[in-house]
């Protein structure tokens, strides 16, 4: 195996420019891989933190009617918010949220909403609601970034709201939009408004009441309560996992025709090989290996390439991808009209694993890639091939 | 001391529906250090006759011995083995390896013996003396001239100290001034390291030096001459 390695290597790097373009075009397949992989992982990481930070905290309890997919439940999805949280709550390590439905009149439009009454001094959630604690003309609310560019609404605009008390009794005000957002969860921005949780309860003829209950600690044991479900944060980031999980799958045929194009460069280079170098096959038999080995040799002359490649991507990849993992990767597309948990800049995160599969994958194929037509020489007859007659 | 013994030697190859035979009923005997050569014309089996002495091929009826070993019965590897340790070969067309420098094709036969490095560069550089290519180590066979090529191809043959190299037309692709200086080497290794050599040629100046000329028509020993006693 070691003179296999070593006549492999003379023999690649004697060949020149044919062995170089078959590396560099391998290499391609390395760093690209590993880069879109790296995107997708931090996509990953960036949605569930930004989720975190925004939407989930450390888990959640939800309204056991509480159905955020169905809005015939969010009129009867709220109950007091239950003694066995008060200290939690009160210690700013839990944050009580009530939603109910709402509409808005944006410019003469009319906009379903869901009203979200979240207390003012709670910083569990990056939402600036502190400046909800403000006296202004009307009442004090917060819209995210998404829905005042879809509706046209800028801070310090005012706009009539419109709600239901738990009697069923409309009643309507105004509201002052004191701050305007951004984020990357369209999930929090998206058709809702915040105003400060005391004076939704009191709107909505609801003291105490709320429909979820945001935690920071998720490892914390707590009771069971009854008519509240907890939700985990694995639980609660399932969709992205699931979008991810969608994209990657996507993405992996990307990969495999990625690879399959620096494969059959590799698999012509092999076929060619062995036609033209019957003479040094016929040698090399003649000199004492036998054809196994032959077929060894060229088989580790093909992986080779895997292993230069890998070398030559690391030389301008390394550089390219840790430049990528600090400025990161701006999409060119407004990514606040995709619906989904994503920055406008994502940043590439490479683990260990990551880089060490694709090298595993590249280097198996590549040898399979190669072994295949090398085959071919263990039927040759060698004195046929020392004439350098083609078989 | 027998280094080839060869016992009614058939050769059959097929053709189309039916065989040729290039070898026909071979006896055979060489001995340790003879200059010897299979001379005849085209078809006439010598190169048959060479690649079966060096285990690249097998007989089809009868016995060939080689360094006590039966030719027909060895496998690949046992063939690969008396090769790799015993046989050196020259090739007409030198079949050096054209990315290798000089120095790693003569290196090449010392790389499967598994030689340690110090002793692999003495006997590399030992047998580039032998044959004045010792200002070459780093060139590659397309930088080289035909006899150059063919100097390294015999010191790729020799490098091992073999106890028989095999020479198929050596001379056929050289001028006469190369072709003797070449077969002017390879007498004096024959001399100098008792090296047994057997020639496949037609080539009237390689055959001035034979010392023994057997002479091969129609797959048969036509005549067995010694001409010079070593």
């Amino acid at each position: 195996m070691k003179l296999a390695i070593k006549l492999a290597i003379r023999n690649l790097i004697g060949a020149g420019l044919r062995t170089w373009l078959n590396v560099i075009v391998l290499s391609f397949s390395y760093v690209i891989i590993i880069w879109m992989n790296g995107v997708m992982i931090g996509w990953e990481e960036q949605a569930k933190h930004d989720m975190k930070d925004w939407q989930i905290g450390g888990g959640q309890y939800w309204h056991q009617e509480y159905d955020p997919y169905d809005p015939f439940t969010i009129n009867d999805s709220h109950a007091i918010i239950p003694n066995e949280f008060a200290d939690e709550i009160a210690q700013g390590d839990m944050v009580p949220i009530l939603i109910v439905q709402g509409t808005i009149y944006p410019q003469g439009r009319m906009q379903s909403i869901a009203i979200k009454g979240i207390s003012s001094n709670q910083s569990l959630f990056k939402q600036p609601t502190n400046k909800l604690d403000t006296v202004v003309d009307g009442l004090p609310a917060i819209i995210g970034a998404m829905m005042a560019k879809d509706l046209g609404i800028s801070k310090g605009d005012y706009l009539t709201l419109r709600w239901r008390d738990v009697n069923g009794t409309f009643d309507a005000t105004e509201i002052h939009i004191v701050d305007v957002f951004a984020s990357n969860v369209p999930a929090i921005e998206n058709a809702q408004i915040y105003i400060a949780l005391e004076k939704l309860q009191e709107m909505t003829l609801l003291p105490d009441h709320a429909t979820i209950l945001t935690f920071s600690d998720q490892k914390k044991e707590r009771v069971k309560v009854d008519g509240w479900v907890l939700k985990t944060t694995e639980t609660l980031t399932k969709s992205v996992d699931d979008l991810i999980k969608t994209k990657t799958s996507g993405l992996t045929i990307f990969y495999f025709i990625l690879i399959l194009l620096a494969m059959l460069a590799i698999f012509d280079t092999m076929v060619l090989s062995i036609f033209r170098r019957q003479k040094e096959i016929g040698t090399y038999v003649a000199l004492g290996y036998t054809r196994g080995e032959v077929v060894g040799l060229f088989t580790v002359e093909g992986a080779m390439y895997s292993i230069f490649a890998a070398l030559v991507g690391a030389a301008y990849g390394l550089p390219f991808l840790a430049w990528q993992a600090k400025a990161g990767w701006t999409m060119p597309i407004d990514v606040s009209e995709l619906g989904m948990a994503i920055a406008q800049t994502l940043y590439p995160v490479y683990s260990f694993g990551l880089v060490v599969s694709t090298i595993l994958i590249v280097v198996i194929t590549t040898t399979i890639v190669s072994y295949w037509p090398s085959r071919k020489i263990a039927k040759m007859n060698p004195t046929e091939a020392l004439r350098g007659k083609i078989q | 001391m027998e280094i080839i013994q060869i016992n009614n030697l058939t050769k059959r190859f097929p053709m189309g529906k039916g065989e040729f035979t290039a070898l026909k009923g071979i006896n055979l005997t060489l001995n340790k250090g003879e200059f010897t050569g299979l001379i005849g014309p085209s078809g006439s089996g010598k190169t048959t006759l060479l690649n079966i002495v060096g285990s690249l091929d097998v007989p089809s009826d009868g016995e060939a011995f080689v360094l006590g070993n039966s030719i027909g019965k060895l496998n690949t590897k046992q063939a690969a083995k008396l090769r790799k340790e015993n046989l050196g070969f020259i090739f007409q067309s030198y079949n050096l390896l054209q990315v290798h420098t000089v120095y790693e094709n003569v290196e090449f036969p010392l790389l499967l013996l598994s030689l340690p490095a110090s002793e692999r560069r003495k006997m590399v550089m030992d047998a580039l003396e032998w044959v004045g290519l010792t200002d070459k180590v780093n060139s590659k066979p397309p930088q080289l001239s035909g006899g150059e090529c063919q100097r390294v191809a015999i010191a790729r043959a020799m490098v091992k100290k073999p106890s028989l190299v095999l020479a198929d037309e050596p001379t056929a692709n050289l001028d006469a001034a190369n072709s003797h200086n070449i077969l002017k080497t390879m007498e004096t290794l024959n001399r100098e390291l008792n090296t047994t050599f057997l020639f496949a040629t037609h080539d009237e100046k390689v055959i001035n030096y034979l010392h023994r000329k057997i002479f091969l028509l129609d797959g048969k020993v036509d005549n067995d001459e010694i001409v010079k006693s070593n």
